[in-house]
């Protein structure tokens, strides 16, 4: 219960303390030399910088904010490092102190370097230390008090981010900061952004025309604390009103074509991945008529050869990713190849007995990933350059690791198709596909053709478990997962049609996710397999069946 | 010549499961075997072979102070494999072959509901340790994990009330536990005030890895400028893409924070927990516990697992307070019998890990304190808020037009697991 009466009472001072910080900046930009000597209530400062190693989250807001009003140069280090989770305090005397990670040991720095008692530490542990414990509230604190603070900064970026943040709860008395700012500004993004948020403040103003031209700003935003400031204004003339409600119309039809822009990316990012996964299958099940139930498992090893590479240059994990993909293309395919000979060679032209085989073998292989790694999941970092969103407009966000993907899996079929197409493995591999005997006349080595094809299907199973790596778990029941859409994709697309494969993963992904929204998680994807399997009745070979004499048989 | 060989391979196959079955056989006559029922290979492997570890431990502990009544504990371990019929089969088995006193074990709903049947008839002695949809009470199962109002109300009631949440989302993985647990949560939402169009219900299939749909509905549900959060039943595997994808589309927990019902230390420990900083777990139980019992349980399960980085979660506890609950109950009646040890168990008290004292209701559900979690970088969680006692579990939730007037009260002259306050009956059903 006390937790709760205290929320209210740091939600009431906020408003005043971003008043008194609006004044001080002010006073700061006038006199800024005299003002540090001017500030008194040290002690209190003092205090508040003791108060950060409680216990008590109520407490630290208090401190917080005092900490902030006085803003001693330390404030905004010290409240960077404390959302960063980097603020630490020595157990002993409990003064204060940066943490950085250096080479796996721990360098600790004082805060106040003006002390000659306090020294930097470093040690292979934490021991001694405590870190500063914030929670969301006093998170979310922090950077608003970092925001209005931040609105100077030299990097046009972060005043983008000070904005945004101030727009997620707009203040009164923020208006004046950002009216001074503004003036100042030379980056057209962050002047449309405190243009945007200057209106928000001005539709509560009581001044009709002000209110007009803030309604006019507001209808060419598509930030959602406009669209929130607009729907609960409340217009004191009937002419106000229609405007404000056309100028709703007018961001919702924008929303509504970005809304659907997003789902098309949706749908396609979807389909990559399905068609990524499926490739490889288009070649073992596609090209030689394998029924491999085990393919699941070589995305599985793909993802593991990923998370191994990682462990292996723990310092460099933007790279890892690009050192994974030739890696688990080739254990991958090492896997198959052993798989082809040790098992696949001996069942050719026996289905059934194939795909219990290979079943068989998918079990192994997930059990054998069991005992070495454990059935816990293990964790592949994502790489700075592919978290994140492409921040395309307020309501339009790309996430990049989705993009890559995509590219991904178009490299990866446009690499096989030239394989397939331009190389004398590609030919012979045709070849033995359409016509076994006539190409072993010919003197095509058919077993070995075999073994590599095998292998390259594999291996292209390998490069989709690198992906799948960055999106999902990697566990020993990651192939499971994707097995039954694999084979659905290829069925749909056609057997042996690699196009048919790229067309048909893609035009699953969108149907799936245009069918999501409306009809749910769980209904879209019985939709689509009863889709199929309706597509199947009509065209039993697919979309883009094989034609000619090898279709025959 | 191969298929010799796969036969061979098939015959030492089955050789080494039948000897693995039955390590204790060879053991001398008078022990008490103790059955752990969690799956060992198959999808649920990722959260029960924990499990069953640290009921290992736990009986080596107990082996080491000198057993229980003059004799020494004996695990008996099977693999029902995530396969809920072969659960029952396995219960079965270990009941009727092996003559365990009492087993440990089950973590799904499916799979409790699978074995409940079979402890029924054979009158045997359940352990279940994971937390649940509630509106179950049978006298052969005892409840260690948290029923709904030991986990999923208070945390409503935290997000409501200290962080003045507005509009929520349920969302959850497609199977009965989230469905029940929504059900109760709608209802209790609206009996609190919260209108219709301010609650989104979300259920996605087991494992669902594509999220980003969803994902951006919920990041426009949540864009009214009413505080939102997500009250989350997905269940393992689908957590870890649904996190990445809120990280990805730039969701932080300051914004719209989640709360999870079924992440814990050991979920998070196969996962990159950066952009998770902040999101919220709501247990009975977490490692970051700061008490003297719960440091001597993590040494000994770091010691017994010989691997210092091995995290210590919720239902881990739940078998600690079960396990110890069984042997102070034995020791109470004398015997093993599980028919005088059901009554025995009802009352016990034992020390949880949380500096505190749970005891076994007549409901065959416990008391626990309910904390809420902030997930911190390092995997572990931030004790944000706990309840000022403990809760006991209630078996039929209060906010359910069916279950409201029901109550549970095995002892004797009631001896019913679902008793209609309001008709005066015991509907007699077995669960």
């Amino acid at each position: 219960m006390s937790v709760s009466a205290t929320t209210v009472t740091v939600k009431k001072t906020f408003s005043p303390l971003l008043f008194f910080f609006v004044s001080f900046f002010m006073l700061m930009s006038m006199t800024q030399q005299t003002i540090a000597s001017e500030m008194p209530a040290e002690s209190s400062l003092e205090d508040a910088w003791k108060t950060l190693s409680q216990k008590n989250y109520n407490k630290k807001a208090e401190a917080i904010e005092v900490i902030a009003q006085e803003n001693p140069p330390e404030a905004r280090p010290a409240m960077k490092a404390m959302l960063e989770g980097q603020l630490y305090y020595a157990k002993r005397g409990k003064a204060l102190y940066f943490l950085k990670e250096v080479n796996d040991n721990y360098e600790f720095t004082p805060l106040f370097d003006t002390d000659p008692a306090l020294k930097p530490v470093l040690q292979e542990n934490r021991r001694g230390f405590k870190k500063v414990k914030v929670n969301n509230r006093l998170r979310r604190m922090i950077r608003q008090l970092l925001a209005v603070m931040q609105l100077k900064h030299e990097d046009a970026d972060i005043r983008l981010a000070a904005v945004q943040e101030l727009l997620k709860n707009p203040e009164t008395e923020a208006a004046d900061l950002v009216k001074n700012a503004i003036g100042k500004e030379t980056d057209q993004r962050v002047i449309t952004s405190m243009q945007t948020l200057l209106a928000v403040i001005q539709l509560e103003s009581g001044d009709e025309t002000a209110q007009l031209a803030a309604i006019n700003t507001l209808a060419n935003s598509l930030n959602s604390s406009a669209m929130n400031a607009l729907a609960a204004y409340q217009a004191p003339t009937k002419a106000l009103e229609n405007k404000a409600q056309s100028a709703i119309n007018k961001i919702n039809d924008k929303r509504d074509l970005y809304a659907k822009a997003e789902t098309i990316f949706f749908g396609l990012s979807l389909g990559s991945v399905l068609a990524l996964s499926a490739i490889g299958l288009a070649i073992t099940f596609g090209v030689m008529g394998v029924i491999n139930m085990a393919h699941g498992e070589l995305m599985m090893i793909g993802a593991y050869t990923t998370y191994v590479v990682q462990l292996l240059m723990p310092d460099n994990i933007a790279m890892s990713i690009l050192v994974a993909i030739p890696a688990a293309f080739i254990v991958s395919g090492l896997v198959g190849i052993a798989i082809e000979r040790g098992v696949i060679r001996h069942l050719y032209g026996r289905p059934l007995e194939t795909l219990l085989a290979t079943f068989g073998v998918s079990l192994v292989l997930q059990q054998t990933v069991r005992s070495i790694f454990s059935p816990l999941n293990r964790s592949v970092e994502t790489p700075e350059w592919m978290s994140g969103a492409w921040q395309i407009n307020e309501v339009l966000a790309l996430t990049w690791n989705r993009l890559y993907i995509i590219f991904f899996c178009l490299a990866v079929f446009m690499a096989l198709i030239a394989v397939m197409k331009k190389t004398s493995l590609g030919l012979q591999v045709r070849a033995v596909s359409q016509n076994r005997t006539m190409a072993r006349a010919m003197g095509v080595r058919s077993k070995w053709v075999d073994a590599l094809t095998f292998g390259l299907g594999s291996g292209i199973a390998g490069l989709a478990g690198v992906a799948l790596s960055l999106l999902t778990n990697v566990g020993p029941n990651l192939g499971q997962a994707y097995i039954i859409d694999s084979f659905m994709v290829v069925v749909f697309g056609g057997v042996g049609n690699l196009w048919g494969t790229l067309v048909a993963g893609m035009t699953l992904g969108v149907i799936n996710k245009l069918l999501e929204p409306w009809a749910g998680a769980v209904l879209a994807k019985i939709l689509v397999l009863i889709f199929i399997i309706l597509f199947i009745q009509k065209r039993p070979k697919g979309l883009f069946p094989q034609r000619g004499r090898a279709a025959e048989d | 010549m191969i298929k010799t060989t796969l036969k061979k391979l098939a015959i030492a196959a089955a050789i080494t499961t039948a000897s693995l079955a039955s390590t204790g056989m060879a053991w001398a006559e008078d022990t008490i075997k103790v059955g752990v029922l969690h799956s060992l290979s198959g999808t649920m492997a990722i959260s029960e072979t924990t499990l069953k570890d640290t009921m290992l431990m736990l009986i080596e502990e107990q082996n080491k102070k000198g057993g229980l009544l003059g004799k020494k504990l004996e695990a008996v371990v099977v693999d029902p494999a995530s396969n809920w019929p072969l659960f029952a089969e396995k219960a079965r088995e270990l009941i009727s072959k092996n003559k365990t006193d009492v087993v440990f074990g089950c973590w799904t709903s499916v799979s409790r509901k699978s074995v409940l049947p079979v402890f029924e008839e054979l009158n045997s002695i359940l352990f279940y340790p994971v937390q649940y949809e509630g509106e179950e009470s049978s006298k052969n199962v005892f409840y260690t994990g948290a029923a709904p109002n030991q986990q999923a109300v208070p945390a409503v009631d935290y997000l409501m009330n200290d962080i003045g949440v507005k509009r929520w989302i349920l969302a959850g993985t497609d199977y009965v536990y989230p469905r029940t647990t929504n059900k109760i949560l709608k209802a209790y939402l609206i009996a609190k005030g919260v209108k219709e169009k301010d609650i989104m219900i979300n259920y996605t299939p087991f494992g669902h890895s594509d999220w980003q749909s969803i994902v951006s509905d919920i990041k426009k549900f949540g864009n009214t400028g009413k505080k939102t959060a997500v009250v989350s039943t997905i269940n393992g595997d689908a957590n870890i893409p649904f996190y990445k994808e809120l990280g990805n589309q730039g969701i932080s927990a300051e914004d719209i924070p989640v709360i999870a019902f079924s992440v814990g230390e050991e979920e998070l420990s196969g996962l990159d927990t950066k952009p998770l900083v902040g999101h919220l777990a709501a247990w009975n139980y977490f490692m970051s516990v700061e008490s003297d019992e719960n440091e001597e349980f993590i040494d000994a399960w770091k010691k017994f697992i010989k691997n210092k980085d091995r995290v210590t979660n919720d239902p881990m506890e739940a078998h600690y307070i079960g396990f110890n609950m069984w042997v102070k109950a034995v020791e109470k009646a004398g015997t093993t019998d599980p028919a005088v040890v059901q009554k025995a168990l009802i009352g016990v008290s034992v020390p949880n890990l949380s500096g505190g004292y749970s005891a076994m209701m007549p409901n065959h559900h416990i008391t626990k304190p309910v904390l809420i979690g902030e997930i911190q970088k390092d995997g572990q969680f931030d004790i944000v808020w706990e309840t000022s006692g403990l809760v006991a579990g209630d078996a039929w939730s209060d906010y359910l037009p069916g279950s409201k007037d029901l109550i549970s009260d095995w002892r004797s002259p009631l001896s019913c697991g679902n008793y209609n306050t309001k008709t005066k009956k015991c509907s007699g059903q077995n669960y």
